[in-house]
C-alpha cells in the first residue's frame, strides 16, 4: 500500500525513451513541476506529451520542448509558445490538436475502463476526418456524434494539493484541472504533491482520487507556480 | 457604431437572473462588467470552475485560481471547483444557459470560425469547438469586417470551422443579429448612429430587414 517513492528522479526512473505520457494542468497552473525537471534531466527523448496546453518558452512543458525531448504534442491550446511554434513550422514536432472538452473525456474514458466514447463536438469539421459518426437520438434530441477513442498512456504524471502515502489525493482550486482526469489513466500514474501525510491524516470525504488510481507518490520541492497571466485591480 | 464595450454592454442585457454563463476570451470577458442590476448570474470557466469572481486585489494572486484565459481571478461565495472533464460534461450536458464567444467568420447558417487561420500560426481550439457543439444559446461578439475591411458575416465561412448551424445570435459594432437557417442574417438592432444602408453593405451573407429596425439602447 505504500507508495511513496523518494523524489521525482526515482518516480521517473523506468520512463523510457519514446514512452507516452499524460501531463496534468492547464496552462502553467497545477503543472508536476518536479516530474517536469526529473525528465529533462534523465534526457529521456521522443516522447508523446498528452497535455492541454505545452507550457511557455522557459516554464512547464516548454523547457522539454528547448531540449527537443518531445516527439509529438496531443493538446487543446499551444499558444503562448515561440519553440514550439518554430519546431512545428520546420517538422521537428508533430501535434495533434483536439478539443479541450474531448482531450478530458478521452483521459477519463481510459481511466473508467471505457474504449471510447460519442461526442458532439468536432462534427462538420475537419477533426471529424477519418472518425466514424453516428447519429442518435438522446434525451429527445437528435444530433450527429464522433466516436473518440480513449488514450493508451504508459504514465500519467500529476500535481495534487495533498497525498497520503496509499495515494490518495486532493486538489486545490482550479489547479484540479486535467489532473484528476488524468490520475489513474495510464498504466502508471505517479503524483507529486505539495504536501505528503500518513493514512488517516486526510478526510476521507473530501479525496478527489482514490489512492488505487496512483502507483507512486511523493513529495515535490521548491514549487514556483508561476502565474502567466497576472490580471489584478486596483483597490478602492 | 459600437465599441468593444459596447457589444459587451449589448450582449449584457441577453443576461437573465439565473443563468450558468460562459464567457470566451476578449470581448465576450468585459460582459461581467456591465451584468445588469437584479441580474444574477453563475460564471462558468472551462477549467473547472462555477462562480468566477473579479481579478484580486493586487498581492492576492493566486496562481491555483486561472480563468480559462489563464487570468488571476477570485471565487465568489457559493464557488465550486472541479475537473476539466466534469466541467466538459456539463457543457456537453447542456447545463450552461448561454455562451458568449468571438469568432473571426459566421456564416448566415449559423456556422462558426474561430480557431484557425491556414498557413499562420495555429494555436489549437481550446474548449470553443465543445462548447459550441452543445449549448443551445450561442451569442457571437465580433467585428463586423475585418481590417482589409471585408464582410465577416458570410454566406459561407473560409476558415476551418469550429462548428456547424449553431451560432443563434451576433452582436457587432453595427448592430444586433438573429441568425436563423434556411433565411438568413436577420437585423434585430442598428447600433447608434448606423443606418440599415450601412449594415446592408458591410454585410456579404443574406440580410434581412423587417419593417423599422430600431436603435439599439445601451
Amino acid at each position: 500500500m505504500n507508495k511513496v517513492v523518494a523524489d521525482a528522479a526515482e518516480a521517473v526512473k523506468d520512463i523510457n525513451d519514446g514512452a507516452v505520457i499524460m501531463l496534468g494542468g492547464f496552462g502553467l497552473c497545477g503543472i508536476p513541476e518536479n516530474s517536469i525537471s526529473a525528465l529533462i534531466k534523465k534526457g529521456v527523448k521522443n516522447l508523446t506529451c498528452i497535455s492541454n496546453n505545452a507550457g511557455v518558452d522557459d516554464f512547464g512543458i516548454g523547457l522539454m520542448l528547448q531540449t527537443r525531448q518531445v516527439k509529438k504534442m496531443i493538446s487543446s491550446y499551444v499558444g503562448e509558445n515561440a519553440e514550439f511554434e518554430r519546431q512545428l513550422l520546420s517538422g521537428e514536432l508533430e501535434v495533434d490538436l483536439i478539443p479541450q472538452g474531448t482531450l478530458a473525456t478521452r483521459c477519463m474514458a481510459a481511466k473508467y475502463g471505457m474504449p471510447a466514447v460519442w461526442v458532439r463536438a468536432g462534427f462538420g469539421t475537419e477533426i471529424q476526418n477519418g472518425k466514424e459518426a453516428r447519429e442518435f437520438v438522446f434525451q429527445g434530441e437528435k444530433n450527429n456524434y464522433l466516436l473518440e477513442e480513449a488514450f493508451s498512456a504508459d504514465y500519467s504524471i500529476v500535481k495534487a494539493w495533498k497525498g497520503d502515502k496509499f495515494g490518495n489525493l486532493i486538489f486545490r482550486k482550479t489547479a484540479r484541472n486535467f489532473n484528476d482526469p488524468m490520475a489513474g489513466a495510464a498504466k502508471i500514474t505517479i503524483a507529486e504533491v505539495e504536501e505528503l501525510v500518513e493514512p488517516g491524516e486526510l478526510d476521507p470525504n473530501q479525496i478527489h482520487i482514490p489512492g488505487i488510481f496512483v502507483q507512486r507518490i511523493f513529495q515535490g520541492k521548491s514549487y514556483e507556480k508561476r502565474i502567466e497571466q497576472r490580471t489584478t485591480r486596483k483597490r478602492a | 457604431m459600437l465599441d468593444k464595450n459596447g457589444i459587451a454592454k449589448r450582449i449584457a442585457q441577453e443576461l437573465r437572473d439565473g443563468y450558468y454563463v460562459n464567457l470566451g476570451i476578449g470581448i465576450p470577458t468585459l460582459v461581467a462588467n456591465f451584468i445588469p442590476a437584479g441580474v444574477n448570474v453563475m460564471l462558468q470557466s472551462e477549467n473547472g470552475m462555477l462562480g468566477m469572481g473579479p481579478f484580486p486585489f493586487e498581492g492576492e494572486e493566486d496562481p491555483d485560481l486561472i480563468n480559462a484565459g489563464k487570468q488571476t481571478i477570485t471565487e465568489i461565495p457559493g464557488t465550486a471547483y472541479f475537473d476539466s472533464a466534469l466541467s466538459f460534461g456539463m457543457i456537453r450536458a447542456g447545463k450552461v444557459d448561454l455562451t458568449i464567444l468571438g469568432a473571426m467568420e459566421v456564416s448566415e447558417d449559423g456556422d462558426i470560425a474561430n480557431w484557425k487561420i491556414p498557413g499562420k500560426m495555429v494555436k489549437g481550439m481550446g474548449g470553443a469547438m465543445d462548447l459550441v457543439a452543445a449549448a443551445k444559446n450561442i451569442i457571437v461578439a465580433m467585428q463586423h469586417v475585418n481590417k482589409a475591411g471585408e464582410s465577416k458575416l458570410l454566406p459561407k465561412c473560409s476558415l476551418p470551422l469550429t462548428g456547424v448551424r449553431c451560432v443563434k445570435k451576433v452582436v457587432t459594432e453595427l448592430g444586433m443579429f438573429d441568425i436563423v437557417p434556411g433565411k438568413g442574417f436577420v437585423l434585430l438592432e442598428r447600433a447608434p448612429g448606423v443606418s440599415v444602408e450601412q449594415i446592408k453593405n458591410a454585410t456579404a451573407g443574406k440580410l434581412v430587414v423587417e419593417g423599422d429596425i430600431p436603435e439599439m439602447s445601451i
